[in-house]
């Protein structure tokens, strides 16, 4: 399957982040027909691509701007900029990279769901994004983009970015309206859920980055031009930000369905021509793969299948020189360290496992804790308040499906003993100190 | 130190940018900590002044975000991502590599108020690890040389320019550009770097290019199983 | 709950229309609409384990202890937060494998990181973490890893402590903090397995309602300072008891231990104090040990000494009945309504006098006319209840956090559903901002003026089916101001409520212990009340003196003037009294004086005759809450020695020869026989407005921790107080300085100056607080004219 650029394409463009530059290709063309539409037509439209979520869990855009009630009270448009989940780099390129298509996405949804304030919440360690996002704003403002009756519409809009300050939790929809709001970034108990009562118990669409910036290409081009990417499931293209031990690390822009083994060709394959050991198609919150599985396509529902998800769709591909115990001890300290601390599972769970996993990387793990661990795991999924303590409980499970006889292993032995950790360095070994 | 009037004024832009005001408190706090690089007390109760809410209500935000420190950070913020993909391609020996050039540990500022080291988690730049930031500006693709190198450039007060970013200011600069972050900057970096480009590049290179229309016959119409 | 049809006819049961039927471990039920999984059980005897929940607070579904399974979601369901639908088929831990293993799972997490200190632990032993770790929890842990440590305990305040060790992040306590008190002092810090309660760097959780986080930790995570390590819960003897220090009328638990109390508890009930009270009800109860009056004394020589009590009884008697017909009585503001009926009843009857009252606070002939006509005897019709159904509350005159604080508590709620609270003040008090009220700035005097001179839109809210007047007893140092709140209340059809800041004020005057009043309200110039009276008390009608008693200042002033041959004295602090001078020499002009007492006073060091009477704890009775609702209690001590008031009147009244029954059971059938009166009653008062005077007018109250007697013995608390400072406008603070001085007859307090939106010329201090004690200090009252300067000097 072929490459396909749409949000990337003209990325090469050093002044694509300008107004100027992105007009220059086409942009805000979009707005400039849809802001005379029907907002309903245009939520029929998103509905009709069957365009669905791009922060990971992949529901329904048109079907989600639908639950908003239109009743005459104030709605909210949020755009989720927080991009924390490890393994996830595709929204902050975008942002670097493009920050019109997202500013022409938030204004067009904006005015489909009847929203006359906008935000726009970025992850605080990101200052370039936030600086970039901020100043593709302030353009559109001064060309009458955002503000007062808008290209004559009627239609008034005021966009805010917001910067975050350091808690994965925040990609968390609710929670992400709480930091928003100005309290702890904690989930909230839903229902409500926020298309009825969200920012400020108004109605509110909170949509992910890569989400939005579709809609300009979407409302440009026409359902048909986006349904002939991808699948009946899943329609359209997809940034793909590939990581790990491939020999072309990057962003790769193909449509939905495409395999891992094609986009591991583009990408150069792995390094070294090693194997790959395993892989994870979007996140660290999705269960892993292995080689046995790079010929899926990327697909939601074709990954679903193969027991995994797509998720933010950013492949993370190990080789074999990585340990399987270390990598996931190290996502478990990262769910203990980003625990937001509001219900005892996740707090508790991802304290637990965590200390037990740092016993088995140092060859301490016991066969009865191996069989404690995915009971904790059980004791946490489905139980937390929100879908951290679920991810929290995924690595484990997912790893000892494949690769058990590695924590087996650590039993015994030290996982550095048994994998040199500068094999896996992308550069060339440990320097002497 | 006072909060003084300016800040006060700031903080009232801030307020003024919200619905509501408690929504600036992230922000505010930002504000307050880009002042002496830390969240101080009297930070803490004008951000909670403004915001209209307790002491302790902004206590609890600031305690619950990371980025915000409650002792001074010094002039450079230094992070090494050592989460799974940063740490096991490298990251875990630039992180030792800094933490002995600098001689502290995680989440500790030098003695001498130069830096602050931190181990950070995920950047959302896997694609360039193993990553470090400076004042949370992009540092791609480091070595440990290269990144005792940087360090050492900040310390001697050389130019060093964010690989995808703009040239290093310090900690406080980057925190006041999260509370306005319309710092006259976006154009001074080159934040679009050959890993972003290596999926366009290839695709020119092999010349494919998505349709700009439907194409006849490629749709997936309703009912057909895609 | 559900409410089954077979009330038979007539019943006023209200049926319930809105019930959907749910199955619970198999048992059907019918529960109204948005009936929680959680409460619906409990109807059942089915106990679900909980730490989060607590059913006056917003569900959270945070601790996760109380999953359960519910048929057809495919994961367990928070039993706190699940709204049952028409038809739910839920299943708890004890027909679910799902839902016990699903909390059991959650009770090993609680005790991971818990210290299981449970030996030193002050919880231990009515500990929910405990019990339900009994319950629902697996007997040996699987973990072994460190536990998080943190410094232990820390102070939150000086009264409450925090061991964050045992904390499980329920955050009951910070939303109390929040959502009740209003006072969001504590809160959550830092995150994941670190998140603890705090608060901010300075900022401690001074907080009128603090204490009860320690009673809904469901932890040892929240201690107080005068509790910890006292005693173990299962030494402890409970007894169901009612707070005797205003008139709001909490249950209480007190428990004590050999003889002693040990702590305070906020009883449940629902119509009234629901399940809070305040710190000082909790904390404020060393007093009832502390320097009391062990042995009757008599003077001799003009020295107190100790007597027997025949010999003082005697003594007394003897005096008394010497002075028949030229003595007065004043009865102090914490009576119960059995002892206040005692002294009614004594008075007329023993001493054949009608000079009596139990106000000890400023008062005015107005207000003698307003209690008379409108309060003393009323029935119920504005209750806690009626205040959270209430479209607007006006508060005239009265402070609510101060003044009675599960008002307070109560209005707060309230006006977060809507209720419109409005305030006739010279400021915006902290309460009145936490209960988002309009203030009606008014200057302390105008407060008539203003009610006369009501904005149209609050006198239309008033209006409203269900609207109040809430006036304080501060309304009496304001000439008209109940006048004109009466008229008010006429006017608009809203309900009046008179709220007295003393448990013992209501009670008294429906006791008769008024000038002018028998018991019920009834006029004692009333024949038809005079016979009714007189045939209770075995006396003929013309015995009972003319109804022209004196009281307020005017029975001081007698005094003083040398009229009263005796003075009978229960439980008054003289310098409670707007002219302390003029109290003393009222006591001092007399004489003879008997003092019933439990410590010493102004009043015992000038006694001829001081008898020890029992404290709350000593004797069973009742209080009556400003709603006018009884609020019986019994006997803590049941072997205690000490008698009440009404038992030593009685032995009193025996020597002097007249019979009067002394035990509660005997008064209270007695007076309960009275009935209601439903004769002719006095009019209500009509007085002019009065004025502000010119120049800077006091405006003052009492802060609910204050200098208090009854607070003594009490550091912890004390250092939670608030701090006593001069309110004064913007401008004039800026003009002031640092420090103000206010100066009135008597002599001056400097204090440090606090900016408010306060008129210019006007002056808060507090009425009675460490510093400032505007009686004695000042010689004034509030809405007197005082005189402000900058405090710089002093």
């Amino acid at each position: 399957m072929a490459l396909t650029p749409v949000i990337t394409e003209h990325w090469d463009d050093p002044e694509l982040f300008t107004i100027d530059g992105y007009r220059r290709h086409g942009g805000y063309r979009a707005l400039e027909s849809a802001i005379h539409q029907d907002p309903d037509a245009l939520i029929a439209l998103v509905k009709d691509s069957g365009l669905r979520g791009r922060g990971g869990a992949g529901f329904p855009t048109g079907l989600k701007w639908s639950f908003v009630p239109q009743d005459g009270k104030p709605h909210y448009l949020v755009v989720n900029g927080d991009e924390s989940e490890p393994g996830a780099c595709k929204d902050i390129p975008i942002m670097l990279a493009n920050p019109h298509s997202l500013v022409e996405g938030v204004i067009i949804t904006s005015y489909a769901i009847r929203a006359n304030h906008a935000f726009i919440y970025i992850r605080g360690e990101v200052p370039e994004a936030i600086r970039r996002v901020a100043n593709a704003v302030r353009e559109a403002r001064e060309a009458g983009y955002i503000g007062k009756n808008i290209l004559g519409s009627g239609f008034d809009l005021d966009v805010v970015v917001h910067a975050g300050a350091g808690a994965y939790i925040c990609g968390e929809e609710t929670a992400l309206l709480d930091s928003l709001e100005g309290f702890r970034g904690q989930p909230r108990l839903k229902p409500p859920f926020p298309a009825v009562a969200g920012l400020y118990a108004a109605p509110t669409v909170i949509n992910n980055v890569e989400t939005i910036c579709n809609i300009p290409y979407l409302v440009d081009r026409g359902v048909d031009w986006f349904r002939q990417f991808g699948t009946e499931k899943s329609p359209g293209f997809k940034v793909f930000a590939i990581s790990g031990h491939v020999n072309r690390p990057g962003i790769y822009e193909a449509p939905l369905g495409i395999t891992m083994r094609e986009l591991l060709d583009y990408a150069g394959g792995m390094r070294d021509g090693r194997e790959v050991k395993f892989w994870l198609p979007g996140g660290s919150s999705v269960p892993m793969l292995t080689a046995d599985h790079l010929d899926l396509p990327l697909t939601y529902e074709d990954i679903a299948a193969a027991g995994s998800m797509l998720g933010t769709g950013t492949p993370m591909l190990f080789d074999d020189t990585v340990s399987v115990v270390k990598a996931v001890t190290r996502w478990l300290e990262f769910y203990k360290h980003e625990s937001c601390g509001q219900c005892t599972p996740c707090r508790e769970g991802t304290y637990f496992i965590t200390g037990t996993l740092e016993r088995f990387e140092e060859g301490h793990g016991t066969d009865r804790e191996m069989d404690t661990l995915a009971d904790l795991c059980g004791q946490i999924s489905g139980r937390s308040f929100c879908a951290l303590g679920d991810a929290a409980a995924t690595p484990y499970p997912a790893a000892m499906k494949y690769f058990r006889d590695e924590f087996v292993a650590a039993t015994s032995t030290p996982v550095d003993q048994q994998f040199d950790p500068a094999a896996s360095y992308v550069f060339s070994g440990a320097i002497a100190r | 130190m006072p909060i003084s009037d300016t800040t006060r004024d700031q903080l009232q832009e801030l307020v003024a940018r919200y619905p509501r005001p408690r929504s600036a408190l992230m922000p505010m706090l930002h504000l307050v900590q880009s002042l002496e690089g830390e969240v101080t007390s009297e930070g803490i109760a004008a951000c909670a002044e403004a915001a209209g809410v307790s002491a302790a209500e902004a206590t609890a935000v600031a305690s619950f975000y990371t980025m915000y420190k409650r002792k001074p950070v010094g002039k450079h913020h230094i992070g090494v991502c050592t989460n799974t993909m940063c740490g096991l391609l490298g990251g875990d020996e630039v992180y030792a590599a800094v933490s002995e050039r600098l001689g502290v540990g995680h989440d500790e500022p030098t003695a001498d108020g130069e830096f602050w080291l931190e181990r950070i988690e995920c950047q959302a730049a896997c694609t360039h690890a193993p990553v470090m930031t400076v004042d949370w500006e992009y540092m791609d693709d480091v070595t440990p040389t290269s990144a005792v190198d940087v360090i050492d450039r900040l310390a001697r007060g050389e130019e060093v320019r964010s690989t995808r970013g703009p040239v290093i200011r310090d900690f406080r600069a980057s925190e006041h550009s999260l509370a306005f972050p319309e710092d006259g900057l976006a154009a001074e970096g080159t934040p679009v770097d050959e890993k972003m480009l290596v999926g366009l590049r290839l695709a020119r290179e092999l010349g494919m290019a998505a349709p700009d229309a439907p194409v006849a016959g490629t749709t997936n119409d309703a009912g057909q199983e895609g | 709950m559900t409410v089954t049809n077979n009330a038979g006819p007539g019943s006023d049961v209200e049926v319930r229309t809105d019930l959907i039927t749910v199955v619970i471990d198999g048992v059907e039920m019918q529960v109204p609409k948005g009936t929680l999984v959680i409460r619906a059980a409990e109807q059942l005897g089915i106990e679900i384990p909980r730490f989060c929940d607590h059913p006056l607070l917003e569900p959270v579904a945070a601790c996760r202890a109380c999953l359960i399974e519910v048929e057809g979601m495919p994961k367990p369901q928070p039993a706190c937060a699940q709204v049952l639908s028409d038809g739910m088929n839920v299943k708890t831990q004890y027909s679910s494998d799902v839902a016990r293993e699903a909390q059991e799972g959650v009770m090993e997490f609680l005790l991971l990181n818990h210290p299981l200190d449970c030996p030193v632990c002050d919880k231990g032993g009515e500990c929910p973490l405990q019990n339900q770790a009994m319950s629902v929890g697996r007997p040996d842990t699987r973990f072994d890893g460190a536990k998080r440590e943190f410094e232990k305990p820390i102070n939150v305040s000086a009264q409450i402590l925090l061991d964050r060790e045992r904390c499980v992040s329920c955050a009951r306590c910070t939303r109390f903090a929040d959502q009740i008190a209003g006072d969001p002092l504590i809160d959550l810090l830092a995150r994941g397995a670190k998140q603890q309660v705090g608060t901010a760097d300075d900022v401690p959780f001074d907080s009128y309602f603090s204490g009860n986080t320690v009673q809904i930790c469901p932890v040892g995570a929240l201690t107080s300072a005068s509790y910890r390590f006292r005693s173990r819960p299962f030494d402890l003897v409970s007894v169901p008891t009612t707070c005797e220090h205003c008139a709001s009328g909490c249950s209480l638990r007190t428990d004590y231990r050999r003889g002693v109390v040990a702590r305070r508890l906020a009883w449940d009930d629902p119509e009234v104090n629901e399940e809070w009270n305040c710190d000082k009800g909790r904390y404020a109860f060393a007093y009832l040990a502390e320097g009391r009056i062990d042995s009757p004394m008599i003077r001799e020589n003009g020295e107190l000494r100790v007597a027997s009590w025949p010999e003082a009884i005697a003594v007394a008697a003897q005096g008394l009945a010497d002075a028949k017909g030229r003595a007065g009585v004043l009865v102090g503001g914490r009576s119960t309504v059995e002892d206040a009926y005692a002294y009614a009843r004594f008075a007329r009857t023993v001493l054949g006098t009608d000079d009596i009252d139990f106000r000890v606070r400023q008062t005015s002939d107005e207000e003698t006319q307003f209690l008379a006509s409108s309060v003393a005897g009323a029935p119920v019709t504005t209750t806690y209840d009626g205040l959270e159904g209430a479209p607007a509350v006006l508060l005239v005159s009265f402070e609510p956090e101060d003044e009675s604080p599960i008002v307070f508590l109560r209005l707060r709620k309230a006006a977060k559903r809507g209720t419109a609270v409005v305030s006739v003040a010279p400021f915006a008090s902290a309460g009145l901002t936490k209960m988002s009220g309009r203030l009606l700035p008014t200057r302390p005097g105008a407060e008539a003026a203003a009610l006369r001179a009501l904005p149209e839109d609050v006198r239309a809210q008033l209006g409203e089916d269900g609207a109040v007047i809430m006036v304080g007893e501060r309304a009496a140092g304001s000439a008209g101001t109940l006048s004109a709140a009466v008229e008010l209340a006429q006017q608009t059809g809203a309900r009046l409520a008179w709220v007295p800041r003393r448990a013992g004020e209501r009670g008294a005057l429906d006791a008769g212990a008024l000038a002018g009043l028998l018991p019920g309200g009834r006029p004692l110039e009333d024949a038809q009340a005079r016979a009714q009276v007189a045939e209770a008390w075995g006396i003929e009608p013309g015995e009972l003196p003319g109804g022209n008693g004196r009281s307020g200042q005017a029975l001081l002033e007698a005094a003083r003037d040398g009229v009263f041959d005796a003075l009978l004295v229960g439980g008054v602090e003289l310098a409670d009294f707007p002219d302390p001078a003029l109290a003393t020499a009222a006591i001092d002009a007399a004489g003879f004086v008997v003092s019933l007492e439990n410590h010493h006073s102004a009043v015992t060091q000038r006694a001829d005759v001081v008898l020890p009477v029992a404290v709350v704890t000593e004797k069973s009775g009742t209080f009556i809450d400003w709603e006018g609702r009884p609020r019986p209690f019994s006997q803590v001590f049941r072997d205690a020695l000490t008698m009440s008031d009404a038992r030593v009147l009685s032995m009193i009244a025996s020597a002097a020869g007249v019979t009067a029954p002394g035990d509660v059971r005997s008064l209270r059938a007695e007076l309960g026989g009275l009935g209601p009166w439903s004769g002719g009653r006095f009019t209500a008062p009509a007085e002019a407005s009065g004025e502000a005077p010119a120049g800077t007018v006091l405006a003052s109250w009492r802060l609910l921790l204050d200098a208090g007697l009854m607070q003594e013995g009490n550091p912890h608390l004390a250092a939670t107080a608030r701090p006593t400072v001069a309110v004064v406008s913007k401008a004039t603070a800026a003009a002031l300085g640092e420090t103000a001085t206010v100066t009135g007859p008597a002599g001056s307090v400097t204090l440090p100056v606090v900016a408010a939106d306060i008129a210019d010329g006007v002056v808060w201090v507090p009425m009675n607080s460490p510093g400032c004690h505007i009686h004695a200090d000042l010689g004034v009252v509030p809405g007197a004219s005082v005189q402000l300067s900058a405090g710089g000097a002093a």
